[in-house]
């Protein structure tokens, strides 16, 4: 029994990930606080995305892929054989970097993902409270019927949110969520996480070094070992440490933007 | 401040010679290929606007001939040149009864073998799953007219009963038929789900889809255009098809869509006549224009209603 284990959303324990031979992450270690938001940053290539895709296993559908090492949520391995990855992503939803909306209706793209997950309540006051939750309700509440491609891209991402808190899930994981949006919709979805946050555990990619300061609340520095080219870990810590007094000379270089 | 003013103020011979190098060129070979281009395009519709217009004006000495009329054309079931009957209907029955049995043959199956090999499927399998599927689009008609007379047919009475159907039947050309335009349906559906963006298949996945529920309600509604598509094509060859129902189906004209009795196609009917001694200009000549015609119309018909189902259903994705 782990008495700190109600206090962590997920975890992962020596954790490696291989395309094949190709090692791309290596042993990476952490805690993911609950309803903390978690960035994950670190140069082009370093394996951050790699990393983020193993939590709900979307890295299965690169056939050669696979783990070593645990991913634990709620003790569970996710690993594990008689694990189901579509109940995995049931528990663990994703936002992805440029939005992507289903090419149906505004109301429809909330409520395909609640169907299929075997929701039965009514349908209406939870497209209602999910695009609530988005921030999105007021702008589309009098066009729910129109196709989610009429809107604009920060709107796209919004419904994309969403969606994904349409399932109920317990994480949120966002790949580079806002870097295909001008800066006033990434200032909407940035206030839109710190709101998410407080019923999701959010782990964020970002290549920018403003947004994971502004936003998150932990922040895992990741950088690729010179001779095997696989990344890792090499500092995990609160945010304002990371930026203000890293103990790693290489995240320090890299948050100052001294970096190569 | 200096270079500025410099730049501004080029000399003439600068300009002059900056004129000559940005000056426009003449390229034969552009204007030569463009030409080309044009009278190839061209080319094709004049073909096709030609046929039209063979096909327009001989079967309107068809229906100028007094032993025709209209109505009766498009009103009566009995097609019997020899006592001057020509009602469409016998024949246009045939065609859309094998027809209609074989694209409830092919859309099915085709599109499953689409969906599985564009989204279940490994590569690996996927790699030798294809071509051998692709085989069955290489085996000529006459061979499969055959196949449904010698193989299939004699199946079906033994299972249906050989009072029940005879030796030449429209179901057994009909499933034959699905089996030949399985392969295009299959591979054009599968062009079209492959061309689906990946991101929408996450999208879906990590919502926690399983992978039916991906394909169905997400990759084959985006896909639905292409999938039409391949329908329209599988019907056009369907209704257009003349070895395997000229072999198979029967050789007498007879209004009927019960696919267990022999009947001819338009199709079938026109390949039989035309292969005759038929004089020239008389009515039976000219009706086999009529004929064609009609097969012209009945093809667009059927064309017009697919795209109209497909523009109803898909769900469009930029």
């Amino acid at each position: 029994m782990q008495p700190q284990n109600s206090q962590y959303a997920i975890e992962t324990r020596d954790l490696s990930i291989f395309y094949g031979p190709f090692e791309a992450v290596k042993d990476v270690n952490l805690k993911i606080e609950k309803q903390k938001i978690t960035a994950i940053i670190g140069p082009s290539g370093c394996g951050k995305s790699t990393l983020l895709r193993a939590f709900n296993r979307m890295n299965d559908f690169v056939p050669t892929s696979y783990v070593k090492g645990e991913i634990l949520l709620h003790g569970v391995n996710l690993y594990n054989k008689e694990i189901d990855p579509v109940e995995v992503r049931r528990k663990i939803g994703m936002v992805f970097q440029k939005p992507n909306p289903f090419p149906k209706s505004i109301y429809e793209n909330i409520a395909w993902g609640a169907r299929i997950n075997g929701y039965k309540g009514n349908m209406d006051e939870l497209v209602e409270q999910s695009l609530r939750g988005a921030a999105l309700w007021d702008e589309v509440k009098d066009k729910l019927k129109q196709s989610a491609y009429a809107l604009s891209g920060g709107q796209q991402q919004r419904l994309c949110i969403a969606r994904a808190i349409a399932v109920q899930p317990e994480i949120i994981l966002m790949d580079e969520p806002a870097s295909a949006l001008d800066p006033i919709s990434t200032l909407r979805i940035e206030e839109l996480m710190q709101e998410l946050k407080k019923n999701y555990t959010i782990i964020i990619v970002t290549h920018n070094m403003q947004q994971a300061a502004r936003v998150s609340d932990y922040t895992a520095m990741m950088m690729l070992y010179e001779d095997t080219r696989s990344g890792t870990v090499i500092e995990y810590d609160k945010t304002e440490i990371i930026f203000t007094r890293p103990k790693d000379k290489r995240t320090e270089d890299y948050v100052t933007g001294r970096f190569g | 401040m200096s270079t500025e003013i410099s730049s501004l103020t080029a000399t003439n011979q600068e300009r002059e010679n900056w004129a000559t190098h940005l000056k426009r060129r003449v390229r034969w070979g552009e204007s030569a290929i463009e030409s080309s281009l044009f009278l190839v395009g061209v080319l094709t519709i004049f073909v096709t606007i030609a046929i039209t217009i063979v096909l327009g004006d001989q079967a309107l000495l068809f229906f100028a001939d007094p032993e025709v009329t209209l109505v009766e054309f498009f009103t009566s079931t009995k097609w019997q040149p020899q006592a001057g009957q020509f009602g469409i209907w016998a024949l246009v029955s045939a065609t859309l009864t094998t027809s209609a049995i074989a694209i409830l043959v092919a859309v099915p199956l085709g599109l499953s073998a689409a969906i599985y090999l564009s989204e279940y499927a490994n590569p690996r399998v996927r790699a030798v799953l294809k071509p051998i599927l692709e085989i069955l689009a290489g085996i000529p008609t006459v061979v499969y007219g055959y196949f449904a007379l010698l193989f299939v047919t004699p199946i079906l009475r033994s299972i249906i009963g050989p009072d029940k159907i005879g030796v030449y039947n429209m179901l057994a050309a009909g499933l034959v038929m699905g089996i030949m335009i399985l392969p295009l349906i299959s591979s054009m559906s599968e062009d079209a789900l492959s061309a689906v963006p990946n991101s929408l298949r996450e999208a879906a996945y990590a919502m926690g889809a399983t992978p039916f529920e991906a394909s169905t309600q997400v990759i084959v509604p985006a896909a639905l255009s292409g999938i039409g598509a391949a329908v329209i094509v599988g019907i056009s060859r369907a209704v257009g098809e003349t070895m395997i129902v000229a072999v198979a189906s029967g050789a007498t004209s007879n209004f009927t869509f019960n696919p267990l009795e022999a009947a001819e196609t338009m199709t079938a009917h026109i390949a039989r006549i035309s292969g005759g001694d038929l004089p020239y200009g008389t009515v039976d000549y000219n009706s086999l224009f009529a004929i064609a015609l009609m097969l012209f119309l009945v093809t667009l018909v059927l064309n017009l209603i697919s795209q109209w189902i497909v523009t109803k259903f898909r769900e469009q994705y930029e």
